[in-house]
Protein backbone atom coordinates (compact mmCIF):
# COMPACT_ATOMS: atom_id res chain seq x y z
CA UNK A 1 0.00 0.00 0.00
CA UNK A 2 1.66 3.16 -0.70
CA UNK A 3 0.64 6.71 0.33
CA UNK A 4 0.30 9.39 -2.40
CA UNK A 5 2.96 12.12 -1.52
CA UNK A 6 1.34 15.41 -0.53
CA UNK A 7 4.06 17.42 -2.48
CA UNK A 8 3.53 15.20 -5.75
CA UNK A 9 -0.40 16.38 -4.75
CA UNK A 10 0.37 20.03 -4.92
CA UNK A 11 2.62 20.01 -7.57
CA UNK A 12 -1.08 18.55 -9.99
CA UNK A 13 -3.30 21.51 -8.06
CA UNK A 14 -2.05 24.58 -9.87
CA UNK A 15 -2.73 23.00 -13.44
CA UNK A 16 -6.26 21.51 -12.02
CA UNK A 17 -7.17 25.01 -10.81
CA UNK A 18 -6.63 26.20 -14.09
CA UNK A 19 -8.38 23.87 -15.44
CA UNK A 20 -11.31 24.41 -13.49
CA UNK A 21 -11.43 27.73 -13.89
CA UNK A 22 -11.99 27.65 -17.35
CA UNK A 23 -15.13 25.35 -16.65
CA UNK A 24 -16.55 27.83 -14.03
CA UNK A 25 -14.97 31.26 -13.84
CA UNK A 26 -15.04 31.26 -10.12
CA UNK A 27 -12.09 30.90 -7.94
CA UNK A 28 -14.31 29.76 -4.81
CA UNK A 29 -15.93 27.15 -6.97
CA UNK A 30 -12.63 26.18 -8.80
CA UNK A 31 -10.99 25.79 -5.29
CA UNK A 32 -13.92 23.78 -3.89
CA UNK A 33 -14.22 21.15 -7.04
CA UNK A 34 -10.67 20.74 -6.59
CA UNK A 35 -10.15 19.91 -3.01
CA UNK A 36 -12.94 17.88 -3.42
CA UNK A 37 -10.78 16.21 -6.41
CA UNK A 38 -7.71 15.71 -3.98
CA UNK A 39 -9.59 14.11 -1.30
CA UNK A 40 -10.66 11.98 -3.87
CA UNK A 41 -7.60 10.94 -4.58
CA UNK A 42 -6.35 10.91 -1.66
CA UNK A 43 -9.17 8.26 -0.58
CA UNK A 44 -7.99 5.88 -4.22
CA UNK A 45 -4.70 6.38 -3.38
CA UNK A 46 -3.92 2.67 -4.70
CA UNK A 47 -5.57 3.54 -7.39
CA UNK A 48 -3.64 6.72 -7.84
CA UNK A 49 -0.24 4.75 -7.45
CA UNK A 50 -0.98 2.64 -10.41
CA UNK A 51 -1.54 5.80 -12.09
CA UNK A 52 0.87 6.09 -15.44
CA UNK A 53 -0.41 9.33 -15.87
CA UNK A 54 -1.33 10.72 -12.41
CA UNK A 55 -2.31 14.32 -14.06
CA UNK A 56 -4.96 12.37 -16.77
CA UNK A 57 -6.30 10.36 -14.01
CA UNK A 58 -7.18 13.78 -11.75
CA UNK A 59 -8.40 15.47 -14.43
CA UNK A 60 -11.15 12.62 -15.14
CA UNK A 61 -11.98 12.89 -11.33
CA UNK A 62 -12.18 16.55 -11.70
CA UNK A 63 -14.38 16.72 -15.06
CA UNK A 64 -16.91 14.47 -12.61
CA UNK A 65 -16.38 17.11 -9.90
CA UNK A 66 -17.53 19.85 -12.19
CA UNK A 67 -20.06 18.03 -13.86
CA UNK A 68 -21.73 17.61 -10.31
CA UNK A 69 -21.30 20.95 -9.26
CA UNK A 70 -23.71 22.01 -12.39
CA UNK A 71 -26.01 19.77 -12.44
CA UNK A 72 -26.58 20.99 -9.18
CA UNK A 73 -26.46 24.75 -10.05
CA UNK A 74 -28.67 24.33 -13.32
CA UNK A 75 -31.30 23.25 -10.97
CA UNK A 76 -31.42 26.03 -9.05
CA UNK A 77 -32.75 28.89 -10.68
CA UNK A 78 -30.18 31.40 -10.72
CA UNK A 79 -28.56 30.03 -13.66
CA UNK A 80 -30.84 30.46 -16.38
CA UNK A 81 -29.02 29.76 -19.73
CA UNK A 82 -30.59 31.91 -22.64
CA UNK A 83 -31.03 34.80 -19.89
CA UNK A 84 -29.27 38.63 -20.48
CA UNK A 85 -27.16 36.62 -22.99
CA UNK A 86 -27.97 38.03 -26.24
CA UNK A 87 -25.25 37.72 -28.69
CA UNK A 88 -27.08 38.43 -31.86
CA UNK A 89 -24.75 42.08 -32.22
CA UNK A 90 -21.65 39.77 -32.65
CA UNK A 91 -23.60 38.08 -35.69
CA UNK A 92 -25.23 41.05 -36.95
CA UNK A 93 -21.46 42.49 -37.16
CA UNK A 94 -20.24 39.24 -38.60
CA UNK A 95 -22.67 39.48 -41.63
CA UNK A 96 -24.33 41.88 -43.88
CA UNK A 97 -27.94 41.89 -44.49
CA UNK A 98 -27.78 39.45 -47.44
CA UNK A 99 -26.29 37.02 -45.38
CA UNK A 100 -22.56 36.95 -46.62
CA UNK A 101 -19.73 37.71 -45.05
CA UNK A 102 -18.84 41.53 -43.94
CA UNK A 103 -15.17 40.49 -44.02
CA UNK A 104 -14.50 36.75 -45.26
CA UNK A 105 -12.51 34.85 -42.81
CA UNK A 106 -9.20 34.83 -44.21
CA UNK A 107 -6.47 31.88 -44.00
CA UNK A 108 -4.61 31.42 -40.90
CA UNK A 109 -1.26 30.37 -41.13
CA UNK A 110 0.06 27.52 -39.79
CA UNK A 111 -2.39 27.04 -37.11
CA UNK A 112 -0.93 23.20 -36.07
CA UNK A 113 2.47 24.95 -35.38
CA UNK A 114 0.70 27.61 -32.37
CA UNK A 115 -0.72 24.53 -30.70
CA UNK A 116 2.90 24.03 -29.44
CA UNK A 117 3.12 27.53 -28.49
CA UNK A 118 2.56 28.31 -24.77
CA UNK A 119 1.95 31.96 -26.30
CA UNK A 120 -0.74 30.81 -28.22
CA UNK A 121 -2.61 29.10 -25.34
CA UNK A 122 -2.54 32.38 -23.13
CA UNK A 123 -4.68 34.25 -25.72
CA UNK A 124 -7.05 30.99 -26.06
CA UNK A 125 -7.55 31.08 -22.35
CA UNK A 126 -8.84 35.31 -22.44
CA UNK A 127 -10.83 34.77 -25.69
CA UNK A 128 -12.73 31.84 -23.95
CA UNK A 129 -12.88 33.87 -20.45
CA UNK A 130 -14.03 37.06 -22.97
CA UNK A 131 -17.43 35.02 -24.01
CA UNK A 132 -20.03 35.44 -21.79
CA UNK A 133 -20.15 33.07 -19.06
CA UNK A 134 -22.60 30.70 -20.40
CA UNK A 135 -21.74 30.33 -23.99
CA UNK A 136 -18.13 29.72 -22.59
CA UNK A 137 -19.61 26.91 -20.27
CA UNK A 138 -21.39 25.06 -22.93
CA UNK A 139 -18.51 25.63 -25.38
CA UNK A 140 -16.16 23.90 -23.03
CA UNK A 141 -18.90 21.08 -22.25
CA UNK A 142 -18.80 20.52 -25.58
CA UNK A 143 -15.51 20.67 -26.46
CA UNK A 144 -13.22 20.36 -23.53
CA UNK A 145 -14.97 18.04 -21.54
CA UNK A 146 -16.53 16.51 -25.20
CA UNK A 147 -19.92 15.96 -23.82
CA UNK A 148 -22.93 15.23 -26.29
CA UNK A 149 -25.12 18.10 -27.06
CA UNK A 150 -27.80 16.03 -25.61
CA UNK A 151 -26.22 15.94 -22.11
CA UNK A 152 -25.66 19.77 -22.20
CA UNK A 153 -28.69 20.57 -23.18
CA UNK A 154 -29.93 18.31 -20.33
CA UNK A 155 -27.71 20.07 -17.92
CA UNK A 156 -28.33 23.22 -18.13
CA UNK A 157 -31.99 22.83 -19.09
CA UNK A 158 -31.97 24.48 -22.33
CA UNK A 159 -33.13 23.45 -25.99
CA UNK A 160 -31.59 21.51 -28.14
CA UNK A 161 -32.14 24.43 -30.82
CA UNK A 162 -30.94 26.98 -28.34
CA UNK A 163 -27.54 24.34 -27.36
CA UNK A 164 -27.05 24.75 -30.93
CA UNK A 165 -27.36 28.28 -31.53
CA UNK A 166 -25.20 28.88 -28.21
CA UNK A 167 -22.30 26.78 -29.37
CA UNK A 168 -22.02 28.33 -32.98
CA UNK A 169 -22.07 31.81 -31.54
CA UNK A 170 -19.59 30.63 -29.21
CA UNK A 171 -17.27 29.36 -31.87
CA UNK A 172 -17.89 32.01 -33.94
CA UNK A 173 -17.02 34.41 -30.99
CA UNK A 174 -14.09 32.17 -30.03
CA UNK A 175 -12.60 32.20 -34.07
CA UNK A 176 -13.22 36.33 -33.93
CA UNK A 177 -10.71 36.72 -31.36
CA UNK A 178 -8.42 34.07 -32.48
CA UNK A 179 -8.15 35.71 -35.94
CA UNK A 180 -7.85 39.06 -34.25
CA UNK A 181 -5.76 38.77 -31.49
CA UNK A 182 -3.23 35.39 -32.74
CA UNK A 183 -3.52 34.85 -36.13
CA UNK A 184 -2.97 38.64 -37.15
CA UNK A 185 -5.53 39.41 -39.12
CA UNK A 186 -6.73 42.52 -37.05
CA UNK A 187 -8.50 44.53 -39.21
CA UNK B 1 -29.11 28.54 -52.73
CA UNK B 2 -27.98 29.39 -49.27
CA UNK B 3 -26.26 32.05 -47.48
CA UNK B 4 -22.94 32.31 -45.80
CA UNK B 5 -24.58 32.79 -42.76
CA UNK B 6 -27.04 30.31 -42.77
CA UNK B 7 -24.14 27.82 -43.88
CA UNK B 8 -22.02 28.51 -40.77
CA UNK B 9 -24.53 27.40 -38.79
CA UNK B 10 -25.00 24.67 -40.62
CA UNK B 11 -21.08 23.74 -40.59
CA UNK B 12 -21.24 24.53 -36.46
CA UNK B 13 -24.14 22.01 -36.23
CA UNK B 14 -22.22 19.32 -38.31
CA UNK B 15 -20.24 18.90 -35.39
CA UNK B 16 -23.22 19.17 -33.06
CA UNK B 17 -25.39 16.29 -34.57
CA UNK B 18 -26.11 14.27 -37.62
CA UNK B 19 -26.83 16.77 -40.63
CA UNK B 20 -29.64 15.27 -43.58
CA UNK B 21 -27.88 14.49 -46.92
CA UNK B 22 -29.98 17.90 -48.54
CA UNK B 23 -28.07 19.86 -45.73
CA UNK B 24 -24.84 18.24 -46.62
CA UNK B 25 -25.09 19.15 -50.50
CA UNK B 26 -26.19 22.51 -49.75
CA UNK B 27 -23.06 23.10 -47.77
CA UNK B 28 -20.95 21.52 -50.35
CA UNK B 29 -22.22 23.42 -52.78
CA UNK B 30 -22.07 26.73 -51.53
CA UNK B 31 -18.42 26.06 -50.18
CA UNK B 32 -17.13 25.14 -53.93
CA UNK B 33 -18.03 29.15 -54.30
CA UNK B 34 -17.07 30.65 -51.43
CA UNK B 35 -13.59 30.89 -50.22
CA UNK B 36 -14.66 32.38 -46.52
CA UNK B 37 -16.75 29.60 -45.77
CA UNK B 38 -13.92 27.46 -47.01
CA UNK B 39 -11.32 29.04 -44.43
CA UNK B 40 -13.93 29.10 -41.72
CA UNK B 41 -14.49 25.63 -42.36
CA UNK B 42 -10.86 24.72 -41.54
CA UNK B 43 -10.73 26.98 -38.83
CA UNK B 44 -13.71 25.05 -37.22
CA UNK B 45 -11.78 21.95 -37.33
CA UNK B 46 -8.99 23.84 -35.64
CA UNK B 47 -11.40 25.08 -32.38
CA UNK B 48 -12.35 21.56 -32.18
CA UNK B 49 -8.80 20.22 -32.41
CA UNK B 50 -7.43 23.16 -30.09
CA UNK B 51 -10.20 22.94 -27.23
CA UNK B 52 -9.61 19.25 -27.31
CA UNK B 53 -5.69 19.41 -26.53
CA UNK B 54 -6.42 21.84 -24.09
CA UNK B 55 -6.09 20.10 -20.79
CA UNK B 56 -2.85 18.52 -21.77
CA UNK B 57 -1.18 22.31 -22.26
CA UNK B 58 -2.36 23.85 -19.57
Amino acid sequence: MSDIDPEELQGHRSHLIRYAMLQLRDPNLAEDVVQETLVAAIESRAKFAAQSSPRTWLVGILKHKIIDLLRKRAREPQLNVAEGEDENELVDALFKENGHWADPPQTWNAPEQSLENAHFWNVFEQCNQRMPLNTARAFMMREFMEMSTDEICQELGISTTNCWVILHRARLALRECLDMNWFGNAR
Amino acid sequence: MIDCKHNTELLSQSYDRPITLRERIAMRMHLMMCRGCRNFEKQLTFLRKAARELPRKL
